[in-house]
């Protein structure tokens, strides 16, 4: 018998029948957390409602349940808990839009005197919560070490007031604030808010950026989050099939696009140095992901902007270059699936 | 006493604390999700009937998911280790994953299971009580043999009349050895002889009348194959050494090799031709030349018996036709004398079709081989009611029967590609019909089915892998004896091959949909292999669980409002 195994999905789809349960996620276990429950308000095909049961599971299987979580204002708390209903299924509080790193803070402190080192901490909010109005409490609960993961949902933009411009939205994106006028059109050329890289400038312990579209990727990050004490902090890129216009069946599609393109790199950084970098598996030109948004309608829409969407592009092969997205030699199976193809020793059965 | 007071409220708060479970998001819903079945082109293109997907599914477990796969394919087909060798597999045209890198090696792991069966001894099923009905069944080739099977597997008493000394039809006396070794072949014969089917062999039938007269039979399945080579008539033909394939292949079978020289010209370009050519290299020893009218893009014959033909050191004259043969004397030393062909030059016409140019050539052979396709031997429905032949072939029913009630006819006899794996489709569908004839019940339907077509694929999620191809015995070996030129698959490899199936429109248990559906709405009842379900009562209709589906077997159906 040779040693080469091959499991028809490999470690790409959610579950995989093949595969010992070693190998299998958190969410194809049919008795998963569900932290976040059916019922809950959020729109059709809505990625953040999808990433924050992702996220949220794999940290319950992490910490065998004794988990916390504090979430600021914004759509994951606006669509969950309208009162007198909530769709959580572990102890949660809400805060105000700026101090859910605060009050996450304040709950690690406690259990610090309660002496209660078992039970972990996990704030979360949206790009708005955590870009724009929760920053200053973020980076002080970065500076003072608290041993809190705290996890950003990415939409790029404040969806639940209706989609006004973050200070996360990417250039030429058009939002309710970000009206396309005369020859200017969408959210402008700026440098925006890298908070992966301003964490990762905090030096603390764990930086990672994922995507809904690599469950996979996204339960180890936040498995290997949890292995960590201190500050750690995870962004999540979560499509908005309303603020994006994009069809409610694509969210994943757009996020793996996203990757694909370059636009968003997938890395994990340890004590503010990066290290593992999920690879472009099938890169695609920036238009690829573009088309399919509604919010760049306008790039494409009479003669069109072709030099936006150079400007895009190259954004994206800065990424490329800039995280060393693309490997040649790297094999096409992608690292994770060699990795368990080498732990698992399971043969036909 | 009053009930117990409720607790009282905050102030302005009218409803108690609750999950959200209350709130049935399904309301909002326009359109839902439905699991389907839908139809794999490897299946579709399968002209024996195989569920081509399902035994592959059996297959990627292994272990004792070998032998359900191996009785999902004798359901249809109980020529498994047979047809994994010869059979020119248009479900591997037909594969999906051509489009994405190359299509998975069914026909390779349809050997190993069919040898695995044979070292392992597996039993094929056990067929139903007796229905008390007799068929008689003509031929003993692949089609006549698919039609006992199934034909047993249902009950019926079945008698098998074979004019040859031994059974198999085509598949010994048309497939040479080095491509099917005999004990393979009479391994797979013999369990369905086995499950009490009678064969008759050295027993044509010379008047099917006289024989259906006698009142022994309820029905009949007739399948003589085409065994009469068709002629060319050459100028000065008779005089020198011509022979044709059919004979030649038919009389190595009997042991009874002929006696070809040293110099062989093949004449013809359909895979018989190029068995014929390769026959003749392993006897003689020397390359033949195999002259074809056409160009090699034109060739019938298979691009993998090409290949391998050329591989063996066959050459080939394209564009031309023998116009004529003339006596030559014997050489030095020889028995027989040769021929002197003469060979015109071909030119191809906007058609396609090849247009003498009026250059002639010679070419000197000590024998010629015609390889011209071949033509059925009808002689025994002479007399017969209803029957009616078209085109040297007998015409038959959806049903398989012919014009005259009771009698069915299938395999090369009968209009349709003539190949294995087409004769045992038709077996198996004739015996379904004589079934239903016999307890006068309507012949069983053919379903519409929605095929799986590569869009509906999501192939994101598939593992990147190339194909395992199956070794080949060293040329030298290959050009002096018949032992078997393609090597089968060991274990690894062949569970390797049966994993790249991307299981076309079909659930394999992957969890997508119950894992990226942000309601939780997808239920996930148990163990691999269950059907999944979808929650009504939260499910949104989003179509995320149908977009990201690998194998398209997720649709989307509108509610009614």
């Amino acid at each position: 018998m040779s040693e080469t195994r091959f499991y028809q999905t490999g470690t790409f789809a959610v579950g995989n029948r093949l595969l010992d349960s070693d190998g299998s996620s958190v969410q194809s276990d049919p008795d998963r957390a569900n932290s976040l429950t059916k019922g809950h308000r959020a729109c059709q095909g809505c990625g953040e409602a999808l990433g924050a049961r992702y996220a949220l599971d794999a940290a319950l299987r992490a910490t065998e349940g004794r988990l916390i979580a504090a979430n600021a204002t914004g759509c994951l708390e606006v669509f969950s808990t309208p009162f007198p209903e909530t769709s959580w299924r572990l102890p949660w509080i809400h805060s105000l839009f700026a101090n859910a790193p605060a009050v996450s803070t304040g709950i690690a402190a406690a259990l610090r005197a309660k002496g209660r080192s078992d039970i972990r901490v996990v704030g979360q909010g949206g790009d708005g919560g955590t870009v724009d109005i929760g920053m200053a409490s973020l980076s002080g609960m970065f500076e003072r070490g608290d041993d809190v993961l705290y996890i950003c949902y990415d939409n790029e933009a404040y969806m639940n007031t209706g989609v006004q411009r973050s200070g996360a939205t990417p250039p030429a994106a058009r939002t309710a604030t970000t009206e396309p006028l005369g020859a200017t059109a969408g959210n402008n050329f700026s440098q925006g808010k890298n908070m992966p890289l301003i964490a990762m400038a905090h030096e603390i312990p764990y930086v990672a950026t994922a995507t809904v579209a690599e469950l996979r990727d996204l339960e180890a990050k936040v498995s290997r989050a949890m292995e960590f004490h201190g500050p750690r902090y995870l962004h999540v890129l979560v499509p908005c099939p309303l603020g994006w216009g994009s069809a409610t069946a694509d969210t994943i599609k757009i996020a793996r696009l996203a990757k694909e393109s370059g636009l968003f790199p997938v890395f994990e950084a340890i004590d503010g140095r990066v290290g593992e970098v999920s690879k472009i598996r099938r890169q695609v030109p920036v238009e690829e992901y573009l088309r399919p948004q509604k919010r760049y309608a306008h790039l494409f829409a009479g003669e069109g902007r072709a030099d936006v969407i150079a400007a895009l592009q190259a954004r994206a092969e800065r990424n490329i270059e800039r995280f060393g997205l693309l490997d040649p030699d790297e094999d096409a199976q992608g690292p994770e699936l060699l990795e368990l193809l080498a732990r698992s020793e399971r043969g036909p059965q | 006493m009053s009930a117990p007071e409720p607790a009282p409220r905050p102030f302005a708060i009218t409803l108690d604390v609750g999950t959200s479970l209350a709130n049935h998001t399904g309301a909002w819903r326009v359109e839902r999700p439905r699991y389907v079945s839908r139809l794999p082109p490897c299946s579709n293109g399968c002209p024996a009937g195989e569920d081509i997907q399902g035994w592959l599914y059996d297959s990627e477990s292994g272990g004792e998911g070998y032998e359900h796969a191996w009785l999902k394919i004798v359901r249809d087909n109980p020529f498994p280790a047979v047809m994994g060798r010869i059979c020119f597999h248009p479900c591997e045209t037909a594969c999906n994953r051509a489009q994405l890198d190359e299509p998975v090696g069914i026909n390779s792991v349809e050997r190993f299971l069919g040898d695995e069966a044979i070292r392992q001894g597996w039993t094929l099923p056990v067929p139903a009580p007796s229905s008390g009905k007799r068929v008689l069944v003509v031929g003993a080739g692949p089609s006549g043999l698919s039609a006992a099977y199934h034909l047993a597997l249902g009950g019926h008493h079945v008698t098998i009349s074979e004019a040859a000394a031994k059974p198999g039809g085509m598949m010994r006396y048309g497939i040479p050895a080095y491509r099917l070794p005999r004990e393979t072949l009479d391994a797979e014969i013999d369990r369905i002889l086995a499950m009490g089917v009678e064969l008759r062999c050295n027993e044509p039938i010379e008047a099917l009348e006289h024989e259906l007269a006698r009142g022994e039979y309820d029905a009949a399945f007739l399948a003589v194959g085409a065994h009469i080579a068709r002629n060319v008539d050459l100028p000065g033909g008779t005089a020198s050494h011509i022979l044709d394939a059919v004979s030649m292949l038919h009389g190595i079978e009997d042991g009874e090799p002929p006696q070809l020289g040293r110099k062989v010209v093949v004449y013809g370009g359909g895979d018989t031709a190029l068995d014929a050519a390769r026959t003749a290299r392993r006897l003689t020893g020397v390359d033949p030349v195999v002259v074809y009218r056409r160009t090699r893009e034109r060739m019938p014959a298979h691009p993998e018996e090409l290949q391998q033909a050329e591989q063996e050191g066959i050459s080939f004259r394209w564009l031309s036709t023998v116009s004529a043969a003339a006596a030559a004397p014997p050489a030095p030393g020889e028995v027989h004398g040769g021929a002197r062909l003469r060979i015109e030059r071909m030119e191809l016409d906007a058609d396609g079709m090849p247009q003498p140019t009026g250059e002639f050539e010679e070419l000197d052979a000590d024998s010629l081989i015609l390889a011209l396709g071949q033509s059925a031997d009808l002689a025994l429905l002479e007399g017969l009611e209803g029957i009616s032949i078209q085109e040297g072939v007998v015409e038959v029913d959806e049903r398989m029967m012919t014009g005259h009630p009771g009698v069915f006819a299938g395999g090369d006899m009968t209009p349709g590609q003539r190949m294995a794996a087409v004769a045992i489709g038709h077996g198996r569908r004739a015996a379904r019909c004589i079934d239903s004839w016999l307890k006068e019940l309507p012949a069983p339907g053919v379903p519409e089915v929605q095929l799986a077509g590569f869009d509906e694929l999501n192939t994101w999620y598939y593992a990147d892998a190339p194909r395992t191809v199956r070794p080949l015995l060293e040329d030298i070996r290959r050009q002096s004896t018949f032992e078997e030129v393609v090597i089968g698959l060991d274990e690894d490899s062949a569970l390797f091959e049966a994993r790249r199936c991307l299981s076309c429109g079909n659930c394999f248990s992957c969890d997508n949909c119950f894992g990226v559906c942000p309601d939780n709405a997808v239920i996930k009842p148990g163990p691999p292999g269950e059907p999944y379900a979808i929650d009504l009562d939260y499910c949104k209709g989003c179509g995320m669980c149908a977009a990201e589906c690998p194998c398209g077997a997720i649709e989307m159906i509108p509610e009614e409002i």
